[in-house]
């Protein structure tokens, strides 16, 4: 019955509810918005550091991977150094340079990965096959579309040009493979991955027994922390980053993102509360009569508070049900547009779902309706009976 | 049974001798700003069970303070008021809560139903309130509504029935759990002779069933069909007239 009657009491102003629950819904959007960017920003790049499961990455001493176009040199010895760790249980080494496609006198400036056959560490096939012999080579499809290529092609690569003589050096003719997504650039840049040892090769000996950098993965149970710090110990000239140090320099940098994401997210959540409070506040106002009425034949107080409470969390969790699905549109859109910033990685989200973002907001709505709900209620409740009923009387 | 039965012993109530209500030498002040008013200064009363009184009086004299302090929603600042022997002073508030709502009836002068519930479901209110089932006070709400004469709309709501219809299922409402009290403010206040005439015909056919009826008013008809009748005055009682004689018009 006291479902009944708040459902009654939301239906009375059905245009006024409506109107409230859409502001809920708004503030819902908002604040679920706020917390899949609070949240969403990191769990993205963790996942993005995570993408093949590679924890350590292991660059030239004082640089971040491929921050800069520093090499490590004596790559062989690093990795058996690496594999002799029973912590370690896999490493793939990376040479990234800077690559020319040249197609009759246009020639195309692209980045290259030079990789190890066996992983697929920096992309995932799409079409085609890996380079699992030398002069081959994957790339991502804005390669394909800038080049007008397709799989089975021969194009012709350069690593250098000199300004100079103007003339292309480290020229390689290389088989078109594949097709594959590339983790850590963006769609829209051309990208393209060849062996290691055509990359070194083309790079002529200044890239010999050379990479940028090396991906390490630990053994589950090992503390990848623990492991960083011992490479560092046994290879001096290298300097390691583990995911979660990664992550814990991104909470340091990204502090203030989040920070506003919750400044925002809170604003959100006293807006809905401070809608819902003046909406059941009128509205009880509107009844005070049918509250002492009520009182009077023998309803009791707590039912009161009750049927009131109800009708702000009824409210709020429309509201919030009607903000998830508002707030998920939204966060798509708002996702498509700052992904849209040149050069962030493709798999890189600014605003991730994650259920527990969706509980996590749906909980605290339902928890300020609640709250939204007790002022009215306890006002309803605390009515003198007689008093109300005379000055309905007079009224 | 019959829908009219309330929950006091069996016998009991057509002992017309005990008295449901007993009030003594109740005063009810009430501050307002600096001054305060006196609504009642010294009132004793006794109502038998069964009977059917009216309270009447010109507008201030008390007379709805009196009802609300017999119908426990309200309690004296000084004196006594006893409901079925039970000192309501004592009361706590959800003592006085539950005790309105299995002994005492009220009918109010604006009905005050619920206006999104049918005239059944506002019945069964008090009902379910008292936490009866589903089956039980569906079959009660029906029975009632056909004791005001309402079985044929019992599925409407309260914006779809005229004033006097309204008034019936207000009526039905408070007979809902069987109170031993029924009290009325005003109960034909807001509607048109004819159909006052209908509930004061209502309000016999009750007390002649067996309920001890109370009424506040100023309407003639309806002080006029009750056994009792009580003048006020500035918060005193001015004279009981019994045996249904009719007080004069200036007295209302």
């Amino acid at each position: 019955m006291i479902g009944i009657l708040a459902a009654a009491s939301l239906r009375r102003h059905p245009a006024r509810t409506v109107l409230a629950i859409l502001g809920v819904a708004v503030a819902g959007a908002l604040l679920l918005d706020m917390v899949m960017l609070g949240s969403g920003m990191r769990e993205s790049f963790r996942r993005f550091l995570l993408v093949q499961n590679f924890q350590l990455r292991i660059a030239p001493k004082g640089t971040l991977p491929m921050d800069t176009e520093a090499t490590i040199d004596s790559a062989s010895a690093i990795l058996r150094t690496l594999r002799s760790n029973p912590d370690i249980v896999a490493v793939t080494p990376v040479l990234g340079a800077q690559i020319h496609v040249l197609q009759g006198t246009q020639a195309l400036t692209s980045f290259a990965v030079g990789i190890d056959q066996s992983t697929e560490a920096d992309y995932q096939l799409e079409a085609g096959a890996n380079v699992a012999l030398p002069d081959r080579i994957v790339a991502n499809a804005a390669f394909f579309s800038a080049m007008h290529v397709a799989i089975g092609d021969t194009v012709d690569v350069a690593t250098g040009f000199d300004p100079q003589l103007r003339t292309y050096t480290g020229r390689r003719r290389l088989v078109l493979t594949g097709r594959g997504r590339f983790f850590y650039t963006s769609a829209e840049q051309p990208v393209a991955a060849v062996p290691l040892a055509t990359m070194q090769a083309m790079g002529g000996p200044s890239r010999t027994d050379r990479v940028s950098l090396v991906l390490a993965r630990v053994r589950d149970s090992a503390n990848a922390d623990s492991a960083a710090a011992w490479v560092d110990r046994a290879i001096p000239r290298v300097t390691t980053i583990s995911t979660d140090a990664a992550l814990r320099q991104v909470d340091e940098r990204m502090g203030y993102f989040r920070q506003l994401a919750v400044i925002l997210a809170a604003v959100s959540l006293v807006v809905g509360f401070l809608l819902v409070t003046t909406l059941v506040t009128v509205s009880v106002n509107e009844r005070l009569g049918e509250i002492a009425v009520m009182r009077a034949i023998g309803v009791r107080r707590g039912r009161i508070v009750q049927q009131i409470v109800l009708e702000g969390v009824a409210l709020s969790l429309i509201g919030a049900i009607a903000g998830l699905g508002l707030g998920l549109v939204t966060a798509r859109y708002l996702n498509a547009i700052l992904s849209d910033f040149p050069g962030l990685p493709s798999t890189f989200h600014f605003f991730l779902f994650q259920p527990v973002a969706a509980v996590r907001s749906l909980g605290l709505l339902v928890v300020a309706g609640i709250l939204a709900g007790a002022y009215p209620a306890w006002r309803a409740a605390s009515l003198p009976i007689a008093g109300t009923l005379r000055r309905e009387a007079i009224a | 049974m019959t829908v009219t039965d309330t929950r006091a012993e069996p016998g009991e109530k057509s002992r017309a001798g005990g008295p449901i209500v007993q009030v003594r030498g109740a005063y009810r002040d009430y501050p307002m700003g600096q001054e305060t008013v006196h609504a009642l200064r010294g009132v004793s009363i006794e109502i038998a069970r069964g009977d059917y009184v009216a309270i009447v009086g010109p507008s201030g004299c008390g007379k709805s303070t009196l009802l609300n302090l017999l119908g426990v929603v309200d309690r004296p600042t000084r004196g006594q008021v006893l409901i079925e022997g039970r000192d309501t002073a004592a009361m706590r508030d959800r003592e006085a809560t539950e005790f309105r709502l299995r002994n005492i009836g009220f009918v109010f002068q604006r009905f005050y139903l619920m206006a999104m519930l049918t005239a059944r479901e506002n019945v069964e209110l008090p009902m379910a309130e008292a936490g009866v089932g589903t089956a039980e006070r569906v079959a009660r709400a029906r029975e009632l509504l056909e004791y005001v004469g309402l079985k044929a709309r019992e599925r409407h709501r309260p914006g779809e029935l005229s004033g006097g219809e309204q008034q019936r299922v207000a009526i039905a409402r408070a007979l809902a759990n069987r109170p031993g009290l029924l009290l009325a403010d005003e109960p034909t206040g807001e509607l048109d002779v004819r159909t006052g005439a209908e509930i004061i015909d209502l309000f016999r056919r009750l007390n002649r069933d067996g309920t001890t009826v109370v009424v506040v008013t100023h309407d003639l008809e309806l002080a006029a069909a009750a056994r009792r009748t009580i003048q006020m005055r500035d918060g005193q009682i001015v004279a009981q007239l019994g045996d249904g004689r009719i007080v004069a018009q200036s007295a209302l």
